[in-house]
């Protein structure tokens, strides 16, 4: 009797134990994202490394600005909602600094995940004082989409080099044909930090100007600045469709696909849709030339990389990091070519990709991308010098309150309700007012 | 005596609240002919939209195939649900005791639970996401059916506070006379008489807490999401985005339109209980 009790008690505690470690290997991360194309072919493929490892995961898909916000009170708060986050350039550095996020530097231990063949330009761009703490899976800069036909019907050779932003107006007056809806250029002027200042903030580098000098006093009442809001307000008041400054990326994205834009200077990963026949009626007759310089050829084009990172209050950083090597590994991209096709493929992160004959096959301009991502330096983004990393931003946490305000104002100098004038001296009172509070400057 | 009304009077007044309640009902219409769209014709203009392209069903399809509907569904029926029932449970004595045995003090304690509404909700985001934290109530159903409860209570409240106001104290007296207890005046004498009232008061809080979406969206996360996080993974500052996000709306808003239609009257009739008095 005792015998066979025991014998019971073991092989149920046996059970027991077997139950656990298989519970405890399967576990459920919660991961937050936001909503474009690269990471909803990355929810359709994950299921794979769901069936592999066991694991399971759980999506909250969020606006970019909400997913901003509540990842950032999340991580602030050590809530621990959340495994994986899905975080800009921007964050990053900032957070990584706070200790908020777990470093990722032993990726580079894993010689099958090859941490050496993703640029090295990304990896600064997501490291603070030397460790990683996110990895990438798209970058992108900025360029010139322009249309073939339009250039050749008004007689212009497009560009071989970097044009400056006066050879690119001169274009835009030739092109423009309001009476058939074909404005000269688009531009973004919906006002946000990660809207129109992302244009602006390269077109402002392009004419000489930088956001702080190297004591940390805002810039932005100098002639440098007062050169480029002027520019970029003529020229869409002069070349740019009626409305100009409540169109954002997309709405910028929809024009042009629709043929109203001649030329438009935005994200180069757009290309892919723009290019793709089935969701663009100018696919055949888009090419793309550098984003034009004036003053400075520094910091014309952005910088901006979406990547994933494990906040550090996360309970299950193993499986997280496996998830991160699994989604950001040359396989991956591989899985994403050959299932998705290769013109899906996220681009500007691996050299491994960027060299792989089937991409530049079904995506030739990705080469002028990669071309277009090496040109640009956050950490020299400028022509005078500055304390900050960051091209279109400035890499400290009062820039969103800074770069929204001027934001705002350069979209009420589009508008037309007030100058230019007023819109900087504006832009600097605040700027100031923000620099001073934060302890910048005294 | 009814006030005698021209027919020229109800042929304008009919006018004037059909074209206002078009006028209101435009966005839901427009989100509605959207849904029907492929993402490519949701970006046209908007004649070329009405006339100019096909219709399709399969943004439902993408919707439902991209998220778990019935997940986020269920989440808002037992939050929304939960929330109001719970309030009742508080709100019931609570507008009792000020109704029928009124202090001095009343006036001010119904002022106070109002103000509690008067604060942005943001500015005590941060604590009670702490205070979550604390108590393991982040991303669960029980977490924000409190929240919500605590957040609707002031409205439950007052609105119980009227409709009970409106009840003679008398019939009260005559129950406890016939020697009913405190209990069974409640329930077999007030509550009967204030079905009406507690019904609008019901459905109404039901559409408040299903329509919430700042702490639905800030306190979740997988787990709890309920209908609000659902049609907010679908808008995007990138891509084609606009009929996919009409479906998730159409789709997040049906129930309660619905429930909303065939509750109408006993709605109207709460809400106008007592005010024609």
């Amino acid at each position: 009797m005792f015998i066979k009790r025991t014998l019971l008690s073991t092989a149920v505690s046996f059970g027991l134990v077997a139950g656990m470690t298989s519970a405890a290997m399967a576990e459920e991360i919660t991961i937050a994202t936001v909503n474009n194309a690269d990471m909803i072919v990355m929810q359709e493929l994950a299921p794979q490394w769901e069936q592999a490892t066991g694991n399971t995961i759980n999506w909250v898909v969020l606006e970019e600005n909400v997913l901003r916000q509540r990842t950032t009170q999340d991580i602030a708060t050590n809530g621990g909602s959340f495994d994986i986050m899905f975080i800009g350039a921007y964050e990053a550095p900032i957070w990584g600094a706070n200790g908020w996020l777990t470093p990722l530097d032993d990726f580079a231990d894993d010689p099958d995940y090859d941490l050496e063949d993703i640029f090295q330009l990304v990896r600064n761009g997501l490291s603070a004082d030397g460790k990683l703490y996110a990895v990438p899976l798209y970058s992108e800069t900025s360029f010139t989409f322009y249309r073939t036909d339009l250039f050749e019907a008004a007689g212009i050779e497009a560009p071989t080099g970097q044009p400056t932003y006066t050879e690119f107006a001169e274009m835009a007056a030739k092109l423009h044909d309001p009476d058939n809806s074909v404005y000269g250029t688009c531009q973004r002027g919906k006002a946000g930090w990660g809207e129109n200042m992302a244009f602006v903030g390269t077109l402002a580098n392009a004419f000489g100007a930088r956001w702080f000098d190297m004591e940390w006093n805002p810039q932005l009442d100098s002639p440098e600045w007062n050169a480029a809001i002027t520019y970029y307000v003529d020229l869409m008041t002069n070349y740019g469709p009626p409305g100009a400054s409540g169109n954002g990326h997309n709405e910028n994205r929809a024009l042009f696909k629709d043929g109203k834009c001649a030329t438009w200077v935005d994200a180069t990963s757009a290309a892919n849709d723009v290019r793709n026949p089935e969701t663009s009626s100018v696919a055949d007759v888009t090419d793309f030339f550098q984003a034009p310089k004036q003053e400075t050829d520094k910091g014309t084009g952005w910088f901006w990389s979406w990547a994933l990172a494990i906040p550090a209050s996360s309970q299950k950083a193993d499986t997280a990091k496996d998830f991160l090597k699994w989604a950001t590994s040359k396989e991956y991209f591989e899985m994403v070519g050959e299932t998705k096709g290769w013109v899906a493929v996220p681009s500007g992160t691996r050299a491994s990709v960027h060299e792989d004959p089937r991409l530049l096959k079904a995506a030739p301009f990705a080469e002028t991308i990669k071309n277009a991502i090496f040109s640009v330096d956050p950490a020299d983004p400028t022509r005078d010098p500055v304390p900050y990393t960051g091209v279109q931003f400035v890499a400290i946490p009062e820039f969103q309150g800074i770069g929204n305000y001027v934001g705002q104002q350069v979209a009420a100098a589009l508008a037309g309700q007030q100058s230019v004038e007023q819109a900087l001296a504006n832009s600097q009172q605040f700027a100031v007012r923000e620099m001073t509070k934060a302890g910048y400057i005294k | 005596m009814a006030r005698a009304i021209s027919t020229k009077a109800k042929v304008t007044n009919t006018a004037i609240a059909g074209t206002l309640g078009f006028l209101m009902f435009i966005p839901i219409l427009w989100i509605l002919i959207l849904a029907f769209k492929t993402e490519e014709d949701a970006i046209r203009a908007p004649l070329e939209i009405l006339f100019g392209s096909g219709w399709t069903t399969d943004s439902f399809g993408t919707v439902q195939a991209r998220s778990d509907y019935f997940k986020h569904f269920s989440n808002s029926v037992i939050i929304s649900v939960g929330s109001t029932f719970l309030g009742l449970l508080i709100a019931i004595p609570a507008a009792w005791s000020m109704a029928f045995v009124p202090s001095k003090h009343t006036k001010n304690v119904l002022m106070w639970m109002l103000s509690t509404k008067m604060l942005p909700p943001v500015g005590v985001l941060v604590p009670i996401y702490l205070v979550f934290r604390d108590f393991n109530l982040l991303d669960t159903r029980l977490g924000l059916t409190i929240v919500l409860m605590l957040i609707n209570l002031p409205i439950i409240i007052w609105m119980l506070y009227t409709y009970f106001k409106e009840i003679p104290g008398e019939i009260l007296e005559a129950a406890r006379m016939d020697g009913a207890s405190l209990r069974d005046e409640v329930i077999y004498v007030l509550t009967p008489m204030a079905i009406p009232g507690m019904a609008s008061t019901v459905l109404l809080n039901i559409i408040l807490a299903w329509n919430e979406a700042f702490w639905t969206i800030n306190l979740t996360a997988a787990n709890a999401a309920p209908l609000t996080a659902f049609i907010a993974s679908y808008s995007s500052p990138e891509g084609l985005f606009y009929a996919k996000l009409s479906a998730a709306s159409i789709m997040a808003i049906a129930p309660i339109l619905i429930m909303g239609w065939f509750s109408l009257k006993q709605l109207v009739r709460g809400l106008t209980f007592g005010a024609v008095k």
